[in-house]
């Protein structure tokens, strides 16, 4: 198994970090997102220690010098200034999404094989949470798009992202301002059962709104 | 209020890990298996190499060699246990002994010690006709040797099938491991032979369509780091990286032009996936496509003047194809209802794509000139094709065991094989250009 955060160290492979130049000023650190499934989407630093350690390696945690900006523009990124969230064990009540007896809880709609077209059964789950935006205008979601493993995995990404974007369409027509929404298509690489079956199939064609 | 689900730009930065290609020991192989069909294979003995005194080489390297031809489907190599003889210098050889064992060729070769690492020379001969067609040695360092010997492989194949080889080439893969949102994706880069895998690029979140460049050198790949779909193009010998591009809504697909200046990509920034071409010099963005159907998987001929994609215009998934400027596109694929993300054998003449049959999904040759069919695999859910560069075979990604493996088959139906990892998920293989 792969370790899921690799510290590299010159010395440790008889390599050393001349043959990798970028190693050592760029990016050691690991920031892994995690989610609950109970409070909706979360972020955590999986290894806040290491990464200070990692830091350390690399230049020195304290007054670490600028990292080499990646080659062109459109990756040029800023300067290594960190902070971070607290953390904290108890649990965040983020909105009433997170409620299971509030409708907003039912937050995902499910679609036919090959086709983005909206369920007429899913327009109610849908027209709640279209209110519920149109009344918390400070409110974004991210409509996350979805498919089963069927088929080519960047026709299948293009097919999530369709997903997605008719459940957006179908909000601004509802009222939602367009900003409050954005589209995430995962195609098939974040199924839900990873079975591969019908059933498996069924549960993965979907698009998620993510508060 | 929301929470903002997107990492800060300084976390951004740090999202990922990666290591340059010749950074990191080696890591977890693809264990190779050839699975059938090898029975118009042409018989050879690579006879085990002669050593000088006290010498020890690193690599086995006729076993390397015999292990290369075998993979082709166009060789059967004598096992060392049946040779009657081990000859290693040209006096030694006795072609009536090869003769008489049914070989229609026989290598033999040296390993000594040159400067600080190792010259091998070997000679093949014709066993029928009683000549040697090819004699040569190469130098190499200790690390090196398993590529010598995959160097070597390829100039037997070429002299005895008048194509250039394939065993010096590499291919790039993505492995999954653990359950879906807690899992590692890493992109990784092996031999042709699946030794040798190293992890390019590892991250808690997907990777996708690792797409080399014509000289071999860079990966382009779609990463989901950040927790949006951005393309990259990381340089493999410094693991340098630069983000291409990083709209809003898919960036996938990404397919170098045949010289290496352009990136052909799908994006839906514009409200549907279409096709853009990125110079990647001027860094210009053209789009080619303009249709509210799907349009993706672009893919270039080898000329460059056409480019082929997926659309589902006409109510299912199909190849068209139009000229690499844009304009209108004519469609190519007309057998089954579910035709996708095509790409050109390196001549030309024709095209590798994933079919539905059945309701299974299989890798299909279609000729272009005779618009004939040919199915080259027979999984339920096959995809991902890529031709290796001399055209002589495809590998894909398919299900074996309900696990994620790669297999490959020889386009003239003659042999194939399979690569899998011992555990987790491997898939969407991409076989690289021929590298100096």
């Amino acid at each position: 198994m792969e370790p899921s955060l690799r510290l590299t160290t010159p010395g440790t492979n008889g390599t050393g970090l001349a043959q990798r130049p970028h190693l050592a000023s760029d990016r050691i650190m690991d920031a892994r997102v995690t989610r609950s499934p109970a409070h909706g989407t979360r972020r955590r630093l999986a290894a806040p220690g290491l990464m200070c350690l990692a830091a350390v390696l690399a230049a020195g945690c304290a007054s670490a010098p600028k990292p080499a900006p990646e080659p062109v523009g459109a990756g040029t990124r800023p300067a290594p200034t960190t902070t971070r969230g607290l953390e904290s064990p108890r649990p965040v009540y983020a909105g009433p999404w997170e409620d299971p007896s509030n409708p907003l809880y039912n937050r995902t709609i499910y679609f036919d094989y090959d086709t983005a077209e909206i369920k007429p059964e899913y327009v109610p789950l849908l027209q709640t949470h279209a209110r519920y935006l149109g009344t918390n205008t400070g409110t974004r979601v991210t409509l996350e798009g979805h498919t089963d493993e069927r088929g080519t995995r960047e026709y299948n990404l293009a097919l999530g992202d369709q997903r997605a974007e008719a459940v957006r369409r179908f909000m601004i027509a509802d009222g939602v301002v367009p900003d409050q929404l954005a589209t995430l298509s995962y195609g098939e690489e974040r199924p839900a059962d990873p079975g591969h079956g019908e059933q498996a199939w069924r549960s993965n064609r979907r698009v998620i709104i993510q508060y | 209020m929301s929470r903002d689900r997107r990492l800060p730009p300084i976390l951004a930065t740090f999202a990922l890990v990666w290591l340059g290609l010749g950074a990191g020991p080696a890591e977890a192989r693809l264990n190779i298996e050839v699975t059938g069909g090898v029975e118009a294979a042409q018989p050879i003995a690579v006879v085990p190499f002669g050593v000088s005194d006290g010498l020890i080489p690193p690599v086995d390297i006729a076993a390397v060699i015999s292990a290369d031809l075998a993979r082709t489907g166009r060789f059967r190599p004598l096992p060392t246990r049946d040779m009657l003889d081990m000859p290693s210098r040209h006096e030694e050889v006795d072609l009536r002994d090869w003769s008489l064992l049914g070989m229609n060729s026989l290598v033999i070769g040296r390993v000594e010690t040159e400067g600080g690492g190792f010259r091998v020379s070997f000679t093949l001969y014709d066993v029928f006709r009683g000549n040697q067609l090819a004699s040569s040695s190469l130098v190499s360092t200790k690390a090196g040797m398993r590529n010598t010997a995959h160097r070597i492989a390829d100039l037997i194949y070429e002299k005895l099938t008048g194509q250039p080889g394939v065993a010096a080439t590499r291919i790039a893969y993505i492995t999954a491991s653990g359950p879906g949102e807690g899992q590692t994706v890493t992109l990784r880069v092996s031999e042709a032979d699946g030794y040798d895998a190293q992890t390019i690029v590892s991250s808690g979140e997907p990777i996708m369509s690792p797409a080399w460049s014509p000289d071999g050198r860079r990966l382009a790949y779609v990463s989901f780091e950040n927790r949006r779909a951005a393309i990259y193009i990381q340089e493999l010998a410094t693991g340098r990286r630069d983000l291409v591009a990083s709209h809003p809504g898919i960036n996938g697909s990404p397919a170098f032009s045949p010289d290496g200046r352009r990136l052909a990509m799908t994006l839906s920034k514009d409200g549907n996936p279409e096709i853009y071409v990125l110079n990647l010099v001027s860094r210009e963005l053209v789009r080619l496509t303009d249709h509210f159907a799907i349009d993706t998987e672009p893919a270039w001929s080898p000329d460059g003047q056409q480019i082929i994609f997926t659309s589902d215009r006409g109510g299912s998934p199909q190849i068209y194809r139009m000229s690499s400027g844009g304009g209108p596109a004519q469609r190519i694929s007309f057998e089954g209802d579910y035709n996708a993300r095509a790409s050109y054998s390196p001549d030309g003449r024709s095209i590798v794509l994933v079919t539905r049959v059945n309701g299974q999904f299989r890798i299909a040759l279609v000729d272009l000139d005779r618009g004939f069919t040919r199915l080259l695999s027979n999984g339920s859910l096959d995809e991902s094709p890529s031709f290796a560069p001399n055209g002589s075979m495809v590998i894909y990604a398919t299900i074996h065991g309900g696990r994620g493996v790669l297999a490959a088959a020889s386009v003239d139906g003659g042999g194939n094989q399979r690569l899998s990892q011992d555990t987790g998920e491997v898939r969407e293989p991409a076989w690289s250009p021929y590298i100096n």
